[in-house]
């Protein structure tokens, strides 16, 4: 039964982000609050990226866990502020990222309005642990990802933006 | 929730606010079915920062499978969803904002060119590649100082969409930044097809930074946008990234402007044409 903020919580911790399905939205940092009263549970999720075409399906995702799980209503509302970071993502669940083949994100930037050249450390290979890699682009396969490339084992890879 | 009394409160304001000065800017609202039947200064000024992203996020997708290499398709695409995804944000505060009962899907398909509020840098076909990014760019520099001194304003959901899509302009910027350098300081070819693209580009470029009766009336529901200051911002960004691609900053032409009062270019109308045909054929469709 869910009778309290906890179960709901624990419920929520089986749906998994449904474009990396090793870490739950919990873990992603994107359910801000939930409540329960009779029965009736009320979540608060923020998006991640503001055109994630995942997000609807993470609603959807999210209601019929929750019903599944005994609930006798769920309303799924959004919040844009504060905005969703990466630095959210706890110790865990990188480390679930990068056995699943995703390096995990660094620190978000901090403050300023533009940086127009990068100066970043390279970002470890989660396949082989080189720092030897390089940066291949900016976007990938979803919103969340950069592409990079490791120039010890040679495997392209997937990093988790920071932001 | 706070948020919920916020709303009620800015639409009773915004109500009132259908003044003379509203009208005068925007005499086309008078309205036909399909015409715009707003003129509240709140929701026109949202209507801009949600047209603009609107627009060249749909200019941006006609890339899609057109990219020069595999990873500038897949960039260009991404960049495209976050502007579409941006303008959903603030089209949906838009249509709050109105309380006429349109949500952001209504307000992308079902206005015609004259209602939509974009300034007309972005409705311009996507020319080559070197076209396109700069024009990214040009856009992006601005709206990146746009959003963060939106993402501090007066207007708490205004703030926040502003404060997210901040986040996205930023490496936006970095990007369409790194690709004027890149063909700028490239090859003959290259430098001289995006030098022409700057500047048939530059005209259009006065209109973001234009100060009308909507900013002024918008200052009292707490947003403040400094232009001038936006401008001077604006400026050393773009310059020095135009420095760094050996490119040189045109001469201040006579500036083109009417998007923002929906006298637009007749790229609109063809622009439109695509992205509604499906919402139009099919009214109320859901996938």
């Amino acid at each position: 039964m869910l009778a309290a903020r906890d179960d709901v919580m624990a419920v929520l911790g089986t749906v998994m982000d449904p474009e990396v399905p090793v870490i739950s939205v919990v873990e992603l940092g994107i359910i801000r609050d939930a409540e329960v009263h009779d029965g009736v549970v009320s979540v608060t999720v923020t998006p991640t990226y503001s055109g994630c075409p995942a997000m609807r399906e993470i609603e959807d995702d999210i209601r019929s866990a929750l019903l599944a799980a005994g609930a006798r209503d769920v309303q799924v509302q959004m919040v844009f502020a504060p905005a969703w970071t990466t630095d959210w993502i706890g110790p865990e669940a990188r480390e679930k990222l990068r056995a699943y083949g995703i390096a995990p994100p660094g620190r978000a930037e901090q403050g300023g309005l533009i940086t127009l050249t990068r100066r970043r450390a390279p970002v470890a290979c989660p396949f082989c642990g080189s720092s030897d890699t390089r940066l291949q682009s900016e976007f990938g396969s979803t919103a969340c990802k950069a592409i990079h490339s490791c120039n010890s084992c040679k495997q392209p890879f997937d990093e988790f933006k920071a932001i | 929730m706070a948020d919920h009394t916020e709303v009620e409160e800015v639409h009773e304001d915004s109500a009132a606010d259908v003044t003379s000065a509203a009208l005068e800017v925007a005499p086309y609202n008078v309205a036909g079915s399909r015409g715009p039947r707003f003129g509240a200064p709140l929701v026109e000024y949202v209507l801009r920062l949600g047209d603009d992203r609107l627009v060249l996020g749909h200019r941006l997708s006609e890339w899609c499978g057109h990219g020069p290499i595999l990873e500038e398709d897949i960039a260009v695409a991404n960049l495209a969803l976050d502007l579409v995804g941006q303008a959903t944000m603030f089209l949906g505060l838009a249509g709050e904002l109105e309380g006429a009962g349109r949500d952001a899907d209504a307000l992308a398909f079902f206005r015609d060119g004259t209602a939509y509020r974009n300034a007309l840098l972005v409705e311009l076909p996507r020319g080559d590649f070197g076209f396109t990014m700069m024009r990214q760019f040009l856009f992006d520099a601005f709206s990146v100082v746009q959003l963060d001194a939106l993402a501090s304003c007066g207007h708490a959901q205004l703030a926040a969409i502003a404060a997210k899509s901040l986040k996205e302009a930023k490496y936006h910027v970095r990007h369409s930044g790194e690709w004027v350098v890149r063909l700028g300081d490239g090859t003959e070819e290259s430098h001289a097809r995006i030098s022409r693209s700057l500047a048939e580009l530059w005209r259009y470029t006065g209109e973001l930074f234009e100060r009308d009766v909507i900013d002024d009336a918008v200052e009292a529901h707490g947003i403040v946008f400094d232009h001038e200051a936006a401008r001077a911002r604006w400026e050393a960004i773009v310059h020095d990234v135009l420095q760094r691609a050996t490119l040189e900053v045109p001469a201040p032409p006579i500036m083109a402007s009417g998007g923002r009062r929906g006298r637009h270019t007749e790229h609109i109308g063809h622009l439109l044409s695509t992205m509604q045909s499906v919402a139009r054929a099919h009214p109320g469709a859901t996938w």
